[in-house]
């Protein structure tokens, strides 16, 4: 009999070797590891590398290596040694200083060899590493409230400009409502707004008397929009912000269309978190002060009475810090602003950053420009962050400001509520720019409503009887099946195992994170994976009972189970795509998990048990029977 | 060695009307029960925040409530967890109350006031009332998809009455499975409600295979009576139905047992889903294919359009 063509056991053979590969990471031990990032434009290269084996070699800790990898520094120190850990971040911390963010961390010990081909083990969820978790709302009818006050001074703007008298430009129910004097005001309105506004509908409102009502309303895929971008601002705000914390490898990510999820491994501090991430920024333009020396004041500290001294947030092409002088005088700040996008400049094609005033800042920029052509005008970020200390048992809540300038330009003429920043170096300087301006100007703002602490102790507890329970119930199954088919059960147990370790393996491969629910979608995926088996096996029995031959009996019970199995496979497939792609953080987990088990167990209990089974069989005429249990091993073939 | 007896000839649909009584009778219990009693529904969907308290001496959670209430702490739900010694006090969200500590803070005062030996476990959790809610949502609609998907697909690859059981006996086992959860009113947090929906599918997994086999016994069988086919059926399959339960169950057992709290519930659903699936796959779905008159000639056709299911003419 010879029906289980070559390539297939090529392809057994093959997806088996594979699947140990790509499974055989999650076999290493992970070692503490304490790594270094820049900081606002420091740099990691062999020359912090030599400072930090400085350090550690002078505090004594004993450390394996210490690795420039792209843009991190990873000092590696040996298995166990979490107490050197905590010593070597805080010595680090303390000598490399706020240019530096040091994070402790576990590091990978999977060979480098292994790690080039995408052989990597599976990132442990929060629930099996311990940490804090978040979820952040931003609020949308904030969003929404910005949008219509600025259209309504953008319609006023237009009903200006175009000498239509207006009795009220107001918010409505359902956006701005524009009252006008005659029905020829309306029209002429409605015309002006929709060539100059397109993103607002226009509607003819109530008569009443004298009063004409004219209701325009933003596109709805505009307020989407306007949402999407102030999740995305948040999320690079937040960023920003996490960096500062000191999380090796912190999780931001957009959960629907509203929602932020802010995952921080090791973090347990929750007070500490919610005020770096609930830090207020805002934006202020000055005036740059050409008269004075901006070195010479940071050097002699004589600075001149209206001036004040800033950084610039990237620091030069020498590494050091960029003083600039500023003019004291608020030009307009971030609350007047309406809108920054990176747009290339017309004229040039530059990379640049289009902004949009509204009325009031428009008129103060007006002001301001007229005078000042030809100087620079340079943009100062401020962020607030909220902070609690204890000094004497009491709390004393205080605050700290962190300033500095992002940018500074040359102005080129006189302009009012619309303006552009040209001249950057690249496309993504500028889009880097604009979302600092929006950050700073029109984040809405974010509510956590979600608060989850894990401590380290147990996810370590999660883990240990989560792999027990996996083990437990593999071992219970495997005891059963040999115990009830014997051979067959054998062949069905070896699938079973190699279904664990290509599930794994896939996994790891495509980088699911481990979850519990992940790790309760194991197990079940392990009693429910031999269901196939057990299909066959009855099947084979049957066969036999029928009075088939032994040989009969295999190739006809591995063809009927099949059709059984894939309906049965198929249905329950379903059922794991709608937790997959319906359900969100646990289900989820569980859902993909179970996904990527039926898959592969319909490879495995079929495919590879089929394969050994022929082999085992193939080349035995004679058969009696099938070690397929008492009472089938000696049946003669009637 | 069998465990049943393969030529077993038990006469599976006699019962019918018994097992079917019975089932409504269940359903309905549970549907009352859902109704009056609810479900005990963890933080994950009711919205909260959720303070854990540990005492150096067993509590009785009577005690703590009142502590609570004489401090003017209303309306908060007291469980003990895992002992005597452990309480998990669990507070509605406020719109005020943003600042998660405090609220920890304010519970653990009241505690301490008539009890020294509390102290506080964990860091509360905070989960806001919006984010539950979206959660049993998009939970049902889940539910909902799964077993719109299943019918479709049964009702290509077999026949419309064929999913019309497969559906009511999904329907049947759900609420079944909630009703458990409302009379033990043990909790039901986010793994419970993934397990449900995984119960969903073992339970189709158990229909299906049965189903297979009647379609293959109709199509094998000159004259076939549909009341005999659907017993041998039942009979056939009986020895793997048995069999897939226990060792499901057996991993069940193993996640129940040793795989700690956090996939307690997760372990016990699966557990009660797989009886309560297992069951019905016998008394249940079939009666109903029976009940709804399925016949040789409505399987035969299909078997034109897909050659490779005819496997026997």
């Amino acid at each position: 009999m010879n029906d289980f063509p070559r390539w297939k056991y090529v392809l057994v053979v093959v997806v088996l070797l594979l699947g140990i590969l790509y499974g055989v990471p999650n076999l290493f031990v992970q070692q503490p590891s304490v790594q270094v990032t820049a900081n606002r434009g420091a740099t990691v290269d062999q020359a912090l590398k030599e400072r930090v084996q400085g350090i550690l070699e002078k505090d004594k800790i004993t450390f394996q290596s210490v690795d420039v990898d792209n843009d991190h520094l990873l000092v590696r120190l040996p298995v166990g040694a979490s107490d050197d850990q905590n010593k070597a971040l805080e010595v680090m911390k303390s000598d490399l200083g706020e240019q530096y963010v040091v994070a402790p961390n576990l590091a990978s010990t999977v060979p480098a060899w292994m790690r080039a081909i995408g052989a990597r083990e599976m990132p442990k969820g929060l629930d099996l590493q311990g940490g804090v978790h978040f979820l952040m709302e931003v609020d949308d009818k904030d969003v929404l409230d910005k949008q219509v006050q600025r259209y309504s001074d953008d319609i006023r703007g237009v009903l200006r400009d175009k000498n239509i008298r207006y009795q009220s430009v107001g918010r409505g129910p359902q956006g701005v409502v524009v009252q006008l004097r005659s029905a020829d005001d309306r029209d002429a309105a409605t015309s002006a707004i929709q060539s100059k506004l397109p993103d607002l509908v226009v509607s003819n409102g109530a008569t009443t008397g004298d009063s004409f009502t004219l209701n325009a309303s933003v596109k709805p895929d505009k307020v989407r929009e306007a949402a999407l971008n102030t999740i995305r601002q948040n999320q690079a705000t937040l960023s920003n912000r996490i960096n500062a914390l000191g999380v090796a490898e912190p999780l931001i990510q957009q959960q629907g269309d509203t929602r932020i999820v802010v995952e921080l491994p090791g973090v347990q501090d929750t007070a500490e978190a919610k005020r770096v991430l609930g830090a207020q920024a805002t934006l202020e333009y000055h005036a740059v002060d050409q008269d004075g020396n901006a070195y010479d004041a940071m050097r002699s500290g004589n600075i001149p009475p209206d001036d004040k001294l800033y950084y610039m947030r990237n620091l030069g092409p020498d590494g050091k810090k960029i003083p600039i002088l500023l003019k004291k005088k608020v030009i307009v700040s971030g609350d007047e602003m309406v809108d920054a996008s990176s747009a290339p400049d017309p004229q040039s094609g530059t990379p640049g950053v289009s902004v949009h005033l509204n009325a009031t800042g428009g008129r103060k920029m007006l002001e301001f420009t007229t005078q000042s052509v030809g100087k620079p005008m340079a943009v100062l970020y401020i962020e607030r962050t909220p902070e609690v200390k204890v000094i004497d048992g009491k709390e004393v809540r205080s605050t700290k400001i962190t300033e500095d300038v992002i940018s500074s330009a040359t102005i080129r003429g006189v302009f009012s509520t619309q303006f552009s920043t040209t001249g950057l170096s690249s496309s993504k300087e500028a889009s880097d720019l604009a979302l600092l301006l929006r950050s700073g100007s029109l984040a809405a703002p974010i509510d956590i409503v979600e608060e989850r602490v894990i401590g380290p102790s147990l996810g370590a507890d999660n883990i240990k009887k989560g792999v027990f329970a996996v083990l437990l119930g593999l071992g219970a199954v495997l005891i059963f099946m040999a115990f009830y088919y014997w051979l067959f059960g054998l062949i069905a147990d070896i699938a079973l195992f190699f279904n664990l370790v290509l599930l794994l393996a896939i996994m790891s491969a495509i980088g699911v994170t481990l979850t519990m629910p992940g790790i309760a979608g194991i197990v079940l995926t392990l009693g429910m994976a031999i269901d196939a088996n057990v299909l066959i096996c009855e099947r084979v029995r049957e066969e036999l009972r029928n009075g088939s031959t032994p040989l009969a009996a295999i190739r006809a019970g591995y063809d009927k189970a099949w059709a059984t199995i894939l309906d049965a496979n198929v249905t329950h497939l379903l059922a794991a795509l709608a937790l997959m792609t319906l359900g969100s953080g646990a289900i989820r987990g569980f859902g993909v998990t179970l996904f990527i088990g039926i898959l592969t167990s319909m490879f495995t209990s079929v495919t590879v048990t089929h394969a050994i089974t022929n082999l085992i069989h193939s080349g035995r005429k004679k058969l009696k029977g099938l070690s397929l249990g008492s009472g089938y091993s000696n049946r003669a073939a009637a | 060695m069998e465990l049943f007896n393969p030529n077993s000839n038990v006469d599976f649909l006699a019962g019918r009307k018994v097992s079917i009584a019975i089932s409504i009778v269940l359903v309905l219990a549970s549907l009352v029960l859902l109704a009056t009693r609810g479900l005990n529904y963890a933080l994950d969907f009711t919205g909260g925040v959720i303070v854990e308290a540990t005492y150096q001496e067993p509590v009785q959670v009577d005690h703590v409530r009142d502590a609570l209430e004489a401090a003017g702490i209303h309306n908060a739900q007291v469980q003990s967890v895992g002992g005597t010694r452990d309480v998990s006090i669990r507070l509605q969200p406020q719109a005020d109350q943003k600042d998660v500590e405090a609220v920890g803070r304010s519970v653990m005062d009241a505690l301490q006031k008539t009890r020294a030996d509390a102290a506080l476990k964990r860091h509360p959790d905070f989960v806001g009332s919006s984010v539950g809610a979206e959660l049993k949502s998009s939970g049902i609609v889940a539910a909902v998809f799964v077993m719109i998907g299943i019918m479709i697909y049964i009702g290509i690859r077999f026949e419309k009455r064929f999913a019309i059981a497969a559906i009511a006996s999904e329907i049947h086992d759900t609420i079944l499975t909630l009703g458990f959860f409302s009379l033990t009113h043990m909790e039901f947090d986010l793994t419970v409600l993934a397990a449900l929906l995984a119960v969903i599918g073992y339970s189709i997994n158990d229909k299906v295979v049965v189903f297979d086999r009647v379609r293959e016994l109709f199509r094998m069988t000159r004259k076939a009576e549909p009341y005999d086919i659907l017993n041998k059926a039942i009979n056939q399959t009986l020895s793997r139905t048995i069999m897939t339960s226990l060792t499901t169950s057996l991993t069940m057992f193993a996640l129940y047992f040793v795989g700690g709290p956090a996939v307690h519930g997760f372990g016990l659903t699966m557990l009660v889903g797989i009886v309560i699936g297992t069951l019905s796959s016998i008394f249940f779905a079939n009666p109903i294919l029976y009940w709804l008159g399925v016949s040789k000639t409505d399987l035969m056709p299909v078997s034109k359009e897909n050659p490779e299911l005819a496997r026997r003419p």
